[in-house]
């Protein structure tokens, strides 16, 4: 799948986007987050609290269990700020 | 179908007006909203916006969507810009136009509205302390609840 971040979690995580495939068990955007906080202590970090992330899959805003696949765009992003 | 515009470059708000009413009689109010980068404490050089390009338009899309599902309009505008701003300048225009001010009122907060919690953009200060992402608002939030309780007509 293709995973992007935004804003102060794209610079946490220093990358924008990135082709990535998570194992087999993972099928909600719920699971997919907790599985990138195992990637690197960065990653653990970045994506700690829950309350402070957003999920955008196939550019529509998603919930925890919402489904993801292998052909999805994944966005990871702090609350928005604009206006 | 609302016009829909992200852009870097500034706009003109009498223009967007008169695009909006494009001689359409039927119009008898139209709301105009124009969001500034504010600078309370004098302490802020710039403000950069970013956002979700693809999904930033369809987002706004859908926002205006519903309002016009909801509220009789003629038609509607919103105008978001990104990228470097300074204080004082323009970030957003939203115009709402009906037969009647009262649908173009509630048009026009419902928009904006929704469009803080729900169109992504992120706002970063630039200055005398660093830069700074901007923290979201708990009002946004209860802002936004506040049209999901209450159907209007």
């Amino acid at each position: 799948m293709q995973l992007v971040y935004f804003a102060s979690l794209r610079e946490a995580l220093g990358c924008a986007e990135e082709n990535y495939t998570p194992p087999h068990d993972v099928t909600t955007v719920e699971e997919l987050i907790r599985h990138l906080r195992t990637r690197s202590d960065i990653h653990a970090a970045a994506l700690h609290s829950s309350k402070m992330l957003r999920v955008a899959v196939n550019q529509t805003h998603a919930k925890p269990d919402h489904p993801v696949s292998d052909e999805d765009e994944v966005a990871i992003f702090p609350p928005v700020t604009g206006g | 179908m609302a016009r829909i515009s992200v852009q870097i470059d500034d706009f003109d708000i009498a223009a967007e007006i008169a695009a909006l009413q494009n001689g359409d009689l039927s119009i008898g109010g139209l709301v105009t909203f124009t969001g500034t980068v504010r600078d309370v404490g004098g302490t802020l050089d710039s403000m950069t916006l970013e956002h979700y390009p693809g999904m930033t338009e369809k987002q706004l899309q859908l926002i205006a969507g519903q309002a016009e599902e909801r509220w009789p309009l003629a038609g509607c505008t919103i105008i978001h810009r990104y990228g470097t701003l300074k204080p004082g300048e323009n970030i957003v225009l939203v115009i709402t136009a009906s037969a009647h001010r009262k649908a173009a009122f509630e048009a026009a907060e419902f928009l904006m509205d929704f469009l803080k919690s729900e169109a992504p953009f992120w706002k970063k200060e630039d200055g005398q302390e660093g830069s700074l992402w901007v923290d979201a608002s708990d009002r946004d939030t209860v802002a936004l609840e506040r049209w999901q309780k209450t159907k209007t007509e």
